[in-house]
């Protein structure tokens, strides 16, 4: 067994297990549409009922993700988020809030341009629990997963269903915090898995790990969260809320005044789904 | 450090280049990429595959193509005796139907009966394509919806031959995009679909078979300046894009310490003002599209726009093979302006009537700026790794001349 950083992610997951029940992992991209509007979001999502927060670091180029989140990579970017700025704004949540897990969601290449140790450095200093990074599996682990254990935070390896037995083991080798199922083969933001597939693969998952997993990439709706919810210890929901940014938005790309209430007014219905899940046993998955 | 017995050891288990290459690719990609390396080592140590791809290169492709020494350049110039080798000979008119002769072999043997490829100035799109004919499977190409626009014939030839054209908005509607939407397309399609990258980039094992297909060029140069010259030649000179028809060349010569080697970048309204595709010249090693190479980015690690007036060098990285060259010192990397580019276009066209493509058009600009200074004995070979066809509507207006 490898060293696991102890952080806010394994305390927030054996909470949910004493709950028995699953957590929410909500996405955002830090910056979309503007830094004053996605702070704000960030400020009240945990109300709301995320139990998890994912912030999207902006990328130029994310190769993994669809149109949606492209989209509001590019917004953040034009609006002058930089991962820079993204540690601030940890710092700045930080404040109000030491409990909920964050945890950075991007591609490699602004990490490495930051400098790999002064990154680690500076994101656990600001109250970074872990790291997703879209574009380095197992076979770069040498890159950032190992010195991010080293530096106590947490490496999220991502699976998806093209990850084989034969793989399983290697891509969950040094995973933790938790891992993170892909439920369908393809993009943010496109199609959703059958919840009886998610749980056979979940199930597959468990066999190498003990980590939990959570379940995302399709998720739109609270009855698909809770469907989730029943067979996974987690469900994230992304590009369904960035897309509610978007419907937010003016002809200029500015963010109309209902924008934050109406997005994390998502937010409490996916919670809600999500924490009626597993009491609402009747309710057939959807 | 040790001196290395050969540069041409290739990369190491994990696809590394020194520091550059690897693997950067989502988990979903990852076990699809190592199919591709199982199945490309297979291949490779296989006579009967290399058998039926020289095959192909004979009497298909037209192969091997000439090494052509062009005498009125070489007076014009009034020092080292120039060569061009004439991959704008090839079938398609370009070097890249090696590679897409190579990478369809592949295919076919992973039994994948769906192409996806990104194309910029579309001779790659139009490779695949070809070869997407020629082996009746279903072609799909990624092309920046700026390039469909500038590179109109190349689109036409495309459709003709049976693919799908699927113009990219997404980001800048650029290169880099459409390679950004292909890579989507083979996570969303992993079972029935095969990736045909266009140049020795992208995640292992892509720069090194790439360069392999490629290398046909180098090799043929060795036996053909030894035929005429009875010796090895003394310089060689390619431009630089993604940089596939440059390692192609210059790999059969890396270990022979008397062959200097320069590749050429796209300088674009030049390296100062910020709008170039230079990234071994003015960019620094990042991560995209599945290798780290040098990269046009900021201070955030955003990737930046190349530009140049050649589409098909308007890349904002480079194979992580001339990274790791560069660095080592082995090969100088230099740039020219589109401008410059446009003057050795001009010039190749009067004095050799050959109307060459505008990639290679800079390597020839920086041909004219060193030749005049090289003794008369002195052998040096251009590739000339693609004709201006494709290129005279974009000319034309360039020059002013009404279509």
């Amino acid at each position: 067994m490898n060293p696991q950083p102890e952080t806010r992610i394994a305390r927030r997951f054996a909470a949910l297990k004493a709950e028995n029940r699953a957590g929410l992992v909500t996405f955002t991209t830090a910056g979309d549409p503007d830094l004053a509007t996605s702070a704000e979001i960030l400020h009240g999502i945990a109300k709301a009922g995320a139990d998890l927060i994912e912030i999207g670091v902006p990328f130029s180029d994310p190769m993994a993700d669809g149109p949606a989140i492209q989209a509001s990579s590019l917004r953040a970017i034009k609006a002058g988020m930089t991962l820079r700025k993204v540690l601030a704004m940890v710092t700045e949540f930080r404040k109000t809030d030491d409990e909920t897990p964050i945890v950075l969601m991007g591609y490699y290449n602004p990490i490495y341009i930051y400098g790999v140790d002064a990154f680690l450095v500076d994101a656990k200093k600001a109250g970074v629990d872990g790291l997703i990074v879209v574009d380095l599996p197992p076979e770069e682990e040498g890159e950032l997963c190992l010195p991010a254990l080293k530096a106590g935070i947490n490496f999220i390896y991502l699976t998806a269903p093209t990850t084989d037995d034969a793989r399983l083991p290697r891509v969950v080798e040094h995973a933790s915090g938790f891992v993170y199922f892909v439920s369908i083969t393809g993009i943010t933001g496109t199609k959703s898995a059958e919840a009886t597939d998610v749980a056979c693969h979940v199930q597959r998952i468990q066999k190498y790990t003990e980590l939990p997993v959570a379940v995302g990439f399709g998720i739109r709706t609270p009855a698909q969260a809770a469907g989730i919810a029943r067979v996974a210890d987690a469900a994230v929901v992304g590009s369904a809320l960035v897309d509610r940014i978007t419907a937010n938005l003016d002809d200029d790309g500015k963010a109309k005044s209902g924008l934050v209430s109406d997005v994390l007014g998502l937010v409490s219905d996916l919670a809600k789904g999500v924490r009626d899940a597993r009491t609402a046993k009747t309710e057939i998955a959807s | 450090m040790n001196k290395l017995n050969t540069l041409r050891s290739g990369v190491d288990e994990n696809g590394h280049f020194g520091i550059f290459g690897g693997r950067f690719v989502a988990e979903t990609l990852m076990p699809l990429i190592l199919e591709v390396e199982k199945a490309w080592e297979a291949a490779r140590n296989d006579d009967d595959f290399w058998a039926e791809f020289n095959d192909l290169m004979t009497h298909y492709v037209g192969r091997p193509s000439p090494l052509y020494f062009a005498k009125r350049m070489t007076e014009h110039l009034g020092g080292a005796k120039v060569y061009f080798k004439r991959d704008e000979l090839n079938h398609t008119g370009a070097h890249k139907i090696n590679n897409t002769i190579g990478q369809i072999l592949l295919a076919r043997r992973m039994g994948k009966e769906r192409i996806i490829a990104e194309t910029g100035a579309g001779q790659h799109g139009v490779a695949t394509a070809t070869v997407c004919a020629l082996f009746g499977m279903k072609c799909v190409v990624y092309m920046g919806a700026t390039d469909v626009i500038r590179q109109k014939p190349n689109v036409f030839r495309m459709r003709l031959l049976g693919a799908e054209i699927i113009p990219v908005t997404a980001g800048t509607g650029t290169l880099k995009d459409a390679m950004n939407e292909a890579l989507r397309d083979w996570v969303s399609n992993v079972d029935n679909t095969y990736y045909l990258i266009g140049t020795a980039a992208g995640p292992h094992p892509y720069p090194m078979m790439v360069r392999d297909f490629q290398c046909v060029i180098g090799n043929e140069i060795r036996e053909q300046m030894q035929e005429r010259e009875g010796r090895l030649p003394d310089s060689l000179v390619a431009c630089i894009g993604g940089g596939s028809n440059a390692i192609g060349m210059f790999h059969p010569f890396l270990d022979d310490d008397s062959v200097k080697i320069i590749g050429v970048e796209a300088a674009g309204h030049g390296i100062e003002s910020g709008e170039h595709c230079a990234s071994l010249n003015g960019g620094r090693p990042g991560v995209l599209h599945g290798n780290r190479t040098y990269l046009l980015q900021d201070d955030d690690g955003q990737i930046k726009d190349g530009y140049s007036i050649s589409a098909g060098l308007d890349y904002p990285g480079i194979g992580p093979e001339h990274a790791w060259l560069r660095d080592i010192g082995r090969v100088e990397y230099v740039s020219v302006t589109g401008d410059e580019a446009m003057e050795a276009f001009k010039l190749c066209t009067a004095k050799e009537g050959i109307i060459p493509a505008l990639e290679p058009a800079h390597a020839l600009a920086y041909v004219t700026k060193i030749a005049p200074g090289l003794p008369s004995d002195h052998l040096l070979v251009m590739n000339l790794c693609g004709r201006g066809d494709k290129d005279v509507f974009a000319i034309a207006e360039r020059l002013g001349f009404e279509m």
